[in-house]
């Protein structure tokens, strides 16, 4: 009987490793908990990019592709087991989608040489390929984020800005704590009043932080929010009549769940965004006719459009396009993370390409290079428009204020080598 | 037939006093030692490392500290957390070298510990930090003390989030832990080998037991025990209900401590106070002592193993195996782990390590249990 269970459970764990010539993309994604909310759109998104490149064109470069899916309830210690779990099926790249589960992993995919995206999110100074040979934050960046909020609060106000006092109400944990550095140093720059509130985990809680704004009455409010933080911020800033165009979120604070609960009174809320909204794409026709209308839509498959669903539709894009790349480079389909890892430093994304896609216009254009892992910095703002129940773009894509944000990346990362010891990476 | 007296005799009193006086109970302890300390650090790798048995060691230390407090002295704990919280900032900050500044100015920089020193001053930090928040034990019982220590517990995370020494003024207020190594075998950062890093949680994690079982059998142990069950009567036989209660607190945060500095550097690497130290962690650690069984240091390691294990084999049989959603796996995860506490409470209020006790006396009389 012993030995019996025993073989049930070798055979077992054997059969659960999936078939190893197929591209493996792993999603850790989160599907419960608090955050679940943003994370089960991207996950779909994620899942149904690759389910179309399996179904029209029949995989990448001829090879199939899997995405098994990994559930970290946003939590640290389960990421880490995802991550561990997933390694032995040969998975090409991570996409945590956690800024937490990234700083874990971090040192980790670099000692495993397996690639790393966190696009818009994760540590900012990733950017700096020199440092961090593995990670990759292309197109757009935390601190990239506060800088464009910062330009766009410029532009309504006629380009000064002194004496204006700018709040960040913020997720208290390393994600919301990464654009302080950055804030800091433009309101050195353009001289408005910075004050910080932190909101802990999971949000919920946030009276006494909109009271506090009540009573200051900053010009203009930022938030880097995430999960049900973003609902109730939205909530108290109507309850506390915040003008809501004056009420900017970063793209984690900018889909349709964090203002459809809120109603008519969070018209006008703005938020950043790195990717076009909406689903007015060829792409979309091709999802239909390939994954929703055969019936393969990840999940209850009811997410197609919302920003955070392009969001994951985006992301699977950038890796299969560096996927593509980095067959390319080595010449073999069959391309192994470490291969991956260079098709990702090499990745160009051009309007053509996108356009060849089926998503022009929908991301900026940016190319990889062995220093600069991060893009160029673009991102626009989108606003809420409660009566449609749409985001629309309301600016061009601009760039950030690379002055100040490069030489900090450059302090942080020196910083990161030195503590661990790392030679740069590039010559 | 098994564990039986018959034939095992004891010619001194330190025999008669061992912890596991039945030759065949003793003969068990050893093979699984022995498979501990020699087999499995041939077998193991990253996966069984990071998914089970590296949890699985670390949280048996954080029960066996909790359970000091709460199932040998009777006083409720809510703080967990926060001591582990405690315990990874030490070790952290002792790692790194602490700085002392005055006014603005490094005044002066302690030399950096090594990584085996460091898990021990986040113990002993720990214990100086769970004295202090053990002190209105001496003027309040029950429930009223479960809230002072979630007071602890809420503080000594805001405390780490606000404090920017604590984690050296990073950017992201994360602390995240150097490579640091041990006789030049790397115990932490990304390249360390799963035998090693194994081994050293192994080690803190038998030396605990052994220290833990041997307090409980001494006369601190029975003071605490006279504590937990009368303190009045307690207080009129002679026990210094002072010092009985802070030495419970004192011990049992050095062990919470060591599991949170083992926690941050071993295992995770990088840490969030909130995220790693909140509230839940305090509650997942009491659950692990009342499954395993209050008052008992196998309970400790079997409340960790079923805890640590049970949500890993739902997900590979949900997942892996039957290929359901994830979502519904985790969902139906909670459904269960919730629904086993349950049942347990009822069908067995003092744990797994009552149910191995029980195991014990039937094996003893069969086969013949009459």
């Amino acid at each position: 009987m012993k030995y019996k269970l025993a073989t049930m459970a070798v055979a077992g764990l054997m059969a659960a490793g999936p078939v190893m010539a197929d591209l493996v993309f792993p999603s850790l994604s989160y599907r419960t908990g608090p955050y679940a909310a943003g994370g089960i759109p991207f996950a779909d998104g994620y899942a149904d990019y690759f389910t179309l490149l399996n179904e029209r064109d029949g995989g990448i470069g001829g090879e199939m592709l899997q995405v098994p899916e990994c559930e970290t309830a946003y939590n640290t210690e389960k990421g880490v087991e995802c991550y561990e779990s997933l390694k032995g099926s040969g998975g090409l790249v991570y996409q945590p989608l956690s800024t937490g589960i990234t700083y874990q992993l971090i040192p980790k995919v670099t000692a495993d040489d397996i690639p790393m995206l966190t696009s818009g999110l994760g540590r900012t100074s990733a950017k700096n390929g020199n440092v961090f040979s593995h990670v990759f934050n292309f197109p757009a960046n935390y601190w990239d984020g506060a800088s464009v909020a910062i330009k766009h609060i410029l532009d309504q106000e006629g380009g000064d800005i002194s004496g204006k006092k700018i709040a960040l109400v913020y997720h208290n944990s390393a994600y919301g704590k990464e654009p302080i550095r950055t804030l800091q140093e433009l309101s050195k720059k353009h001289g408005f009043d910075f004050t910080e509130m932190p909101v802990d985990h999971p949000g919920q809680e946030q009276k006494s932080q909109w009271l506090q704004i009540r009573r200051d009455k900053p010009d203009y409010v930022i938030m880097y929010g995430w999960g049900v933080m973003n609902q109730v911020a939205v909530q108290e800033a109507i309850n506390i009549r915040f003008p809501m165009d004056k009420f900017i979120g970063i793209w984690w604070s900018g889909s349709e769940n964090d203002v459809m609960s809120a109603g008519a009174g969070a018209d006008g809320y703005k938020a950043l965004t790195f990717h076009n909204v909406g689903s007015d794409y060829p792409l979309y026709d091709d999802l239909k006719q390939y994954v929703f209308d055969a019936g393969k839509a990840a999940g209850a498959g009811d997410q197609a459009g919302t920003v955070l669903y392009n969001r994951g539709l985006y992301a699977a894009m950038l890796v299969a396009e560096a996927a593509k790349t980095a067959q390319e480079i080595h010449g073999t389909t069959a391309i192994t993370p470490g291969q991956m890892r260079d098709g990702m430093e090499a990745l160009n994304i051009t309007e053509a390409k996108m356009a060849a896609l089926g998503l022009p216009n929908f991301g900026p254009e940016f190319q990889v290079s062995c220093e600069n892992h991060g893009g160029n910095g673009f991102a626009a703002v989108t606003q809420w428009d409660a009566a449609a129940k749409e985001w629309k773009l309301i600016t061009e894509f601009m760039q950030s204020d690379q002055e100040v944000i490069q030489p900090l990346i450059e302090e942080d990362s020196a910083a990161y080598a030195a503590e661990n010891n790392i030679e740069p990476a590039c010559n | 037939m098994f564990y039986r007296e018959a034939g095992d005799f004891s010619t001194t009193y330190a025999q008669d006093q061992q912890t596991f006086p039945i030759k065949f109970d003793r003969y068990r302890y050893y093979v699984v030692l022995f498979l501990a300390i020699v087999v499995v650090p041939f077998i193991i790798n990253d996966y069984w490392l990071n998914s089970l048995m590296l949890p699985f060691l670390i949280y048996a230390i954080a029960a066996i500290g909790l359970n000091i407090l709460v199932g040998y002295c009777g006083q409720v704990s809510l703080g967990t957390g926060g001591f582990m919280a405690v315990g990874a900032y030490s070790c952290y900050k002792f790692m790194t070298g602490v700085d002392i500044w005055w006014g603005g100015e490094l005044v002066y920089r302690l030399p950096e510990f090594n990584i085996f020193f460091a898990v021990i001053m986040g113990g002993v930090m720990t214990a100086l930090v769970g004295v202090l928040f053990g002190l209105p034990s001496l003027r309040i019982k029950g429930f009223y003390l479960a809230v002072a220590t979630l007071a602890a517990q809420f503080f000594l995370v805001w405390l780490f989030n606000r404090v920017a020494w604590f984690y050296n003024y990073s950017a992201s207020g994360q602390i995240s832990a150097p490579e640091r190594d041990l006789f030049g075998v790397l115990l932490t950062g990304p390249s360390t080998q799963a035998w090693a890093t194994y081994l050293f949680c192994l080690f803190f994690a038998i030396v605990s037991a052994v220290i833990a079982r041997n307090l409980t059998r001494g006369s601190v142990g029975r003071k605490w025990m006279a504590i937990r069950d009368m303190d009045i009567a307690a207080e009129i036989i002679g026990v210094n209900p002072l010092r009985a209660k802070l030495t419970a607190f004192a011990i049992s945060s050095f062990f919470i401590g060591i599991s949170g500095a083992l926690f941050f550097a071993v295992y995770l690497g990088a840490v969030e106070v909130g995220e790693a130290f909140g509230i839940t962690k305090s509650f997942t650690v009491l659950f692990m002592i009342i499954i395993g069984g209050l008052g008992s240091v196998f309970g400790s390691f079997a409340g960790a193993a079923f805890l640590v294990l049970l949500p890993v084999a739902l997900k590979v049989v949900g997942v892996d195996w039957l290929g359901w959603p994830t979502d519904i796996v985790a969902h139906l995860q909670l459904v269960i782990v919730g629904l086993l506490i349950i049942v347990f409470l009822i069908a067995e209020p003092h744990g797994i390590a009552q149910l191995w006790r029980v195991a014990k006396e039937k094996l003893r009389l069969w086969p013949f249990p009459h």
